[in-house]
């Protein structure tokens, strides 16, 4: 155990800014993640390879000579329409199977995306840079880079736009009504499939914009994919499904207790710590229903 | 070719049912029917067996031609070093049967390497080992690229009996294992930083440093570490940050922020690619001062191109570079092997390529020495290995590593926006002096 954090009291600052920032860019994935969960009850084992594979368009973009944060509205663009293609082609034919199923296939996606990212954009780990700099707070004491702050900025927008889209727009209200009730909302005209389309859609857009964001915040490879898939999980599992206001806190809380969970007890820990946080939270949400039931009765 | 392997064994086991299934058939007419089976059932097997060991007396060599066998990445996480290793055999095969081969017996012989896709994984590896050596007859050994794939196809080579020279396995659990059959023309991974810590201390005036360090948690960073940890104890030094980062991980930016606040003398990173990329960023970005920057893998992940002016003044380890002065007759020095891979290849040769190009060096002047193509004897001779190539001295300890081979330290250094590494010690091939302490961000 390190008690450093306790006795230079000005990394707990560092500590939590940098924690809510990682955690505001992974709440946008876990977004994604809870509606598209939500809606068509399918847990997308290849989120993370599409964020990667969102993230890889704004670095071609930076090879070509145009500057990456474009990607984050380029890249969106592009990942919709993979999105939408991938439901036409896949996940139309598991929409109303079995949950197993679903993963089963998207898990093949995942594979595949991986592979076709190595054979294309080679097995090297890249990084663009956006030359943002940094800010520099307590005379220099606390640095946040501004590729940070604006990676929150862009995921805050984004996250926003999507709750007033759900709640303002026709096919937002269709998209809930289908997650409602998908057989009621047939019978009253709602086009599903067409919902079901653009909710894979959105969803790969949303990576698409986080990709964007990690290729000049971290590094980018073929492989590192799956960390974001289990973190957008671990994020949705806590928040709740349905619960997009919950999905941002969660994500905040999480990176801040990671980041604080790496100074006290260990680099080593920080995963580890995340995973047991979640088993004692799914342990005592079960706690509270069975008193709930038993109350019931 | 694969497909082939589980064809061929399923065919075997099909056929071995049926003949169990007409034993048991049998069985109940009477023992002398019975024993007749068994017999032309044996004669077959035996059959089978002798043609097998005729196949494999062929394949070793074959007319005037030694088959090497090897398992390397063409696909998967490995498949961009995989490439390089592939290149650099494949050069050194080019230019040996160019050069008039290998004599043995006075005749000469040409190189020519039998390869399979290990898929960067290493169970796979092992499978292709097995391959190689029983069904393709395979008698000598190339090794794959990684430490832990290295590991994986060992065991097999061992039990088997095959010499392996191995030029990208540098952990150092491969040394302790007691294997006979493996040899390694590069230099263990707990000698790749421990140089820093020397400079380190000799820039201090001879007094122990405060030091930092964050490894990866895979075989071949925590074989780093430990050489840190021998050096840190030889020179008195202290180590204040010890972290582990989980292979997962992409943000160092807590170890940054205590490397911030304890202010050590020197910080070492390893962790590959991705460690050695993520570092640079967090770095600059955070604008961490340290007096000293030491890290592995600068070469492969192209460091200098990717981050240029950030990634200035860092030390990364390397096992060779091109501005050395050893030389051999096929590749003339470090800088002619540098043209000449980049006029075949395109690109410039990292290291994996050139520590590959040795290993078949290594391999021609054995069986020249040896004189012979039995395994035991070429193995023997291997083993007295003591030579001079374009790469480095390669020696082997009785453990199978390269003892007369230094690792080098360069600085990343820019001109403009132009980036490249300076080897900066050993100083008998320094090219630029180091510098030291890094200026601080605020002066850059």
């Amino acid at each position: 155990m390190d008690l450093l954090i306790f006795q230079v009291p000005i990394l707990m600052v560092q500590a939590s800014l940098d924690g809510a920032l990682l955690g505001i860019l992974f709440a946008l994935i876990a977004y994604g993640m809870a509606l598209q969960w939500g809606v068509m009850n399918i847990i997308n084992i290849a989120q993370g390879e599409m964020v990667i594979l969102g993230g890889y368009i704004a670095y071609t973009m930076y090879v070509m000579g145009i500057h990456p944060a474009y990607g984050v509205i380029v890249s969106p663009i592009i990942m919709y329409f993979i999105g939408w293609l991938l439901y036409k082609l896949v996940i139309n034919r598991v929409v109303d199977r079995d949950l197993f199923i679903s993963i089963l296939a998207t898990f093949g996606i995942s594979i595949l995306t991986q592979q076709l990212m190595n054979f294309i954009f080679g097995a090297d780990v890249v990084v663009a840079q956006s030359n943002f700099g940094t800010t520099l707070l307590f005379d220099g004491m606390v640095t946040l880079p501004n590729a940070k702050i604006f990676s929150a900025l862009i995921s805050i927008i984004f996250a926003t736009g999507l709750v007033l889209y759900m709640k303002k727009s026709k096919l937002g209200r269709a998209i809930r009504a289908t997650s409602q009730n998908a057989r009621a909302a047939k019978i009253l005209g709602v086009d599903t499939e067409r919902v079901y389309a653009t909710t894979f859609g959105i969803n790969a857009a949303l990576c698409g914009v986080a990709g964007a964001l990690i290729s000049i915040t971290f590094t980018l490879h073929p492989y590192v994919g799956l960390p974001y898939t289990v973190r957008s999980f671990m994020i949705v599992i806590i928040a709740g499904l349905g619960n997009l206001p919950g999905v941002a806190l969660s994500g905040m809380g999480l990176g801040v207790f990671e980041e604080f969970s790496d100074y006290i007890l260990g680099t080593e820990f920080r995963v580890g710590s995340v995973f047991t946080l979640l088993v004692l939270i799914l342990v005592y949400r079960r706690f509270r229903l069975s008193r709930k039931r038993e109350y019931l009765e | 070719m694969v497909s082939t392997g589980y064809c061929c064994s399923s065919g075997i086991g099909s056929s071995g049912k049926r003949a169990i299934d007409k034993l048991k058939i049998n069985h109940d007419y009477g023992g002398g029917k019975m024993l007749k089976i068994f017999r032309k059932t044996l004669v077959a097997t035996l059959a089978v067996v002798a043609l097998m060991a005729t196949t494999v007396a062929q394949a070793r060599v074959d007319g005037n031609t030694i088959t090497l066998g090897a398992a390397v990445s063409e696909t998967g996480k490995y498949s961009t070093n995989g490439k390089h290793t592939r290149n650099g055999y494949n050069l050194a095969v080019k230019r040996i049967n160019e050069m008039g081969g290998v004599t043995v017996g006075g005749k000469s012989y040409k190189f020519k390497i039998t390869y399979y896709d290990d898929e960067s994984n290493s169970g796979r590896a092992a499978q292709l080992a097995e391959r190689l050596i029983k069904q393709d007859g395979v008698k000598y050994m190339l090794g794959p690229y990684s430490s832990g794939l290295t590991k994986a196809i060992a065991p097999v080579t061992e039990e088997n009996k095959i010499p392996m020279v191995e030029a990208n396995g540098a952990s150092r659990s491969l040394f302790t294992k007691g294997y006979k059959y493996l040899f390694a023309v590069l230099s263990a991974a707990n000698q790749y930083l421990e140089v820093a810590i020397d400079l380190a201390v000799e820039k201090n005036g001879g007094k122990p440093v405060k030091i930092a360090m964050a490894f990866e948690q895979d075989a071949f960073s925590q074989d780093v570490r430990l050489g840190i940890v021998e050096a840190a104890e030889r020179t008195g030094s202290k180590i204040i940050i010890d972290d582990k980062l989980p292979k997962e991980l992409n943000d160092m930016a807590a170890t940054l922020a205590k490397v911030r606040a304890t202010r050590p003398d020197v910080l070492v990173v390893s962790g590959h690619s991705k460690g050695a990329l993520t570092a640079i960023r967090q770095i600059s970005e955070m604008k961490v001062d340290v007096p000293m920057l030491a890290m592995t893998h600068c070469d492969a992940s192209k460091l200098a191109k990717q981050h240029g002016k950030k990634s200035e003044y860092a030390l990364c380890a390397a096992q060779w570079h091109k501005s050395l002065s050893y030389s051999d007759r096929f590749f003339g020095d470090g800088k002619k092997f540098d043209s000449d891979f980049t006029n075949e290849y395109g690109y410039a040769p990292p290291y994996q390529a050139a520590e590959s190009a040795a290993a078949l060096l290594v391999w021609k002047a054995a069986f020249e020495r040896a004189n012979s193509f039995d395994t035991k004897k070429v193995r023997d001779a291997l083993a007295l290995t003591d030579m001079q190539t374009f790469y480095g001295n390669i020696k082997f300890s009785n453990a199978g590593q390269n003892i007369a081979k230094p690792m080098v330290l360069f600085q990343v250094r820019c001109e403009g926006n132009k980036c490249e590494n300076k080897v900066v010690a050993p100083t008998k091939w320094a090219s630029a002096e180091l510098v030291h302490p890094i200026p601080k961000w605020s002066d850059r």
